[in-house]
């Protein structure tokens, strides 16, 4: 039995029905794209070339861009909260929370929120949480954990959802059709939004210069959740950040087409303080949690360039291996391409046990051509192949390759050993007790073994070769011209 | 304590880039779709555009009134600074208005009618400011969504409705219905938002 890798292992234990849902998914995601992209630009690579550019600026200026938004948020009357770790994170949410006696909110989907397990936090401390995109929903009420960056629940299919509803008490009956599913949950979470104190977002991009944090939501819920509550807590990444509004133009252009194949995500929330006189609603109060949980880290490592990604997923719809494998096979937020490089460094003190992730690649290339800022994932994932063999971190299935090493090094023995291995063609190789190969050899024959007779042969070419490669290069000549 | 951890993080972290990238540069020209522009006049891109996401453009009251008998939604609220050319005429057609919206009673809103300040040509999408709109809640829980809008106020690009977003701390752009394709990918409209969203022009 080969030791298998686990990326390998979740691969073959999906069962057909969640392979097909997560194949035809991704799939259709992959199309959509394309045609959208293709369709509206002429030359869309100038585009995502432009924006890569953009985020590698910011990145490496990532101090002055950092300080620059603070200053922009509190000039809007936002709380700033700096968040080093995950636990810092948890403790700023829950303390800005419990300081205001808050028991009740809504939440929009967060990738950073699902990095450190933020719903499991504020629930133990008798906070009530809920999940108000519907895919997210979903995922909490079956206790699951997203298994794709845009569409959480790209892994189930509508009956396992209905059973979900009705197992949950959403509904009485059960009812798989998608839009009914879609109304019930209508019905359900307008009477959530209305009595819950605070809502917690996540945030797509934060201009810098004006301080503005922008949510992308196609269902309208963060904007629901926001309306009614006193507080708003957008919980959002160092690396989010961008230079100026002028520079949204580029993301908000890409994000939408890259995600979903729309020309903008459905809302677009621009965001600058908690609600002012001119407003009739909103939040009295905004607070911006800027976590690190390992940020930095990756800006530190060879793959910095990681830190560009905008999160729309497109690396991960049209990745092969992911498509086979679904997102929960790389055991973090974070699946397809950009997981395997972003969860290993992010979450570096796991790195021995996610080293498997950057090798479960074919390097084919798609996820970089997808990249709408332009992330040059397939080095990418070869750098941390790198550090793992640096490291020494074994992985089961590595083939021992030492003595196979020395061989090739080392031209003596490696002559030797060919000549050598000619014993092999009168051995009874068949009879050897490997399964595999005695499987193998029951519909083929072994051809003979002919070490050593290559070198040899061209050793003795060289030596008598020049009047014949002469005669060869002119023969097709010849022939075309009588042709 | 985190705040200064994070600062000298980064600036470690960047201690050995040599050369920092500059930022590249951008014309508007190159980021805006003129396929989706086309040649026709900002009225007419936007109507295409926002078509094409399922939005509904209406060029009069007498077009929004029949829509609203046609489904029998003929409850709805209407934002008090235009009662005077929309409200008063649905009223006259029928319908129940009401100029506050009460939270306690979302569900009894069936449209909601609020001031848009900008649409955007190239993208089909309309640009909703707090400040102008006279109750958020108002433009979002109805199923039917009305965004009255002047044909001037349309812009052409992206690139130029951000120039314009000036001081407002909400403003949303909507670009078609509220959607959702989390359940295998079936398009479905109206999740949390309305299901039809109307861009009604006038003068």
């Amino acid at each position: 039995m080969v030791n298998r890798q686990p990326i390998d292992v979740y691969a073959h234990q999906i069962d057909d029905e969640k392979q097909a849902s997560v194949l035809g998914g991704s799939a259709a995601s992959t199309d959509k794209r394309y045609s959208a992209l293709f369709n509206d630009y002429e030359d869309p690579d100038a585009i995502r070339r432009l924006a890569g550019g953009i985020k590698d600026h910011t990145l490496h200026h990532l101090d002055r861009y950092l300080e620059q938004a603070e200053e922009s948020l509190v000039r809007n009357g936002c709380h700033v909260h700096f968040a080093d770790t995950a636990d810092d994170a948890r403790d700023a949410v829950l303390s800005i929370l419990r300081d205001r006696g808050i028991t009740r909110l809504t939440k929009s989907k967060s990738m950073a929120s699902e990095e450190i397990h933020l719903n499991d936090h504020l629930t133990e401390n008798g906070i009530e949480v809920l999940e108000s995109d519907l895919g997210e929903f979903i995922i909490q009420l079956d206790g699951d954990t997203p298994s794709h960056i845009v569409r959480p629940i790209i892994h189930k299919n509508r009956r396992e959802i209905a059973r979900s509803f009705q197992r949950g008490g959403i509904a009485d009956d059960y009812n798989d059709d998608p839009e009914t599913i879609t109304r019930r949950a209508r019905v359900h979470l307008r009477e959530k939004y209305v009595q819950a104190e605070a809502v917690i977002t996540g945030g797509n991009f934060i201009s810098a210069e004006s301080g503005r944090v922008v949510l992308v939501t196609n269902e309208g819920n963060s904007r629901f959740g926001m309306a009614p509550s006193r507080v708003h807590i957008a919980l959002v990444g160092i690396e989010k950040l961008v230079p100026t509004d002028r520079d949204l133009a580029v993301f908000l252009n890409l994000l939408g087409r890259s995600a979903t194949g729309q020309q903008l995500t459905v809302y677009t929330e621009f965001i600058s303080g908690p609600r002012d006189d001119s407003q009739p609603s909103g939040p009295e109060e905004m607070h911006v949690v800027l976590m690190n949980n390992g940020r930095t880290d990756v800006l530190g490592s060879n793959c910095r360039e990681i830190l560009r990604c905008i999160r729309c997923s497109a690396c991960q719809n049209v990745c092969p291996v992911y498509r086979q494998a679904s997102g929960h096979a790389y055991r973090s937020p974070y699946g397809g391409p950009v997981g395997a490089v972003l969860s290993p460094i992010l979450f570096g003190d796991r790195f021995p046990e996610l080293a498997d992730l950057p090798k479960a690649s074919s390097l084919c290339g798609a996820c970089n051509e997808v990249c709408p800022v332009d992330i040059p994932l397939p080095d990418l994932l070869l750098r941390l192949r790198d550090k793992a063999k640096k490291e020494h971190i074994p992985q089961p299935g590595d083939l021992p390759m030492a003595p196979f090493a020395t061989l090739a090094t080392s031209p003596a023995i490696w002559r030797t050993a060919m000549t050598m291995s000619k014993a092999m063609n009168h051995l009874p190789i068949q009879m050897a007790p490997v399964r595999p190969l005695q499987d193998w050899l029951g519909q083929r024959t072994l051809p003979e073994w002919h070490g050593g007779d290559f070198r040899k042969w061209l050793k003795k070419r060289k030596e008598t070769d020049q009047p014949q490669r002469t005669q060869t290069s002119q023969s097709p000549s010849k022939s075309d011209a009588s042709s | 304590m985190s705040r200064e951890s994070i600062y000298s993080k980064i600036r470690s972290a960047l201690a050995d880039v040599e050369s920092k990238a500059e930022h590249p540069g951008f014309e508007d020209a190159a980021i805006v779709s003129s396929r989706r522009l086309g040649t026709d006049s900002p009225k007419g891109a936007f109507t295409r555009n926002f078509e094409a996401v399922h939005g509904r453009v209406m060029n009069g009251i007498d077009e929004l009134l029949s829509l609203l008998k046609e489904q029998g939604r003929m409850h709805g609220y209407c934002d008090p600074d235009l009662m005077d050319p929309i409200g008063n005429a649905l009223t006259t057609g029928g319908c129940t208005v009401e100029t506050t919206y009460d939270r306690e009673r979302y569900d009894d809103y069936e449209f909601g009618i609020t001031r848009a300040t900008a649409a955007i040509a190239e993208t089909g999408s309309l640009v909703l400011d707090d400040a102008r709109t006279s109750d958020r809640l108002a433009a979002l829980s109805p199923w039917i969504h009305v965004a009255v809008l002047r044909e001037a106020e349309i812009v052409r690009t992206v690139p130029d409705a951000l120039k314009q977003l000036g001081p407002s701390r909400n403003i949303i752009w909507a670009t078609g219905p509220s959607k959702t394709a989390d359940v295998e990918g079936i398009l479905i409209e109206g999740v949390h938002g309305p299901g039809e969203q109307i861009a009604l022009l006038i003068g």
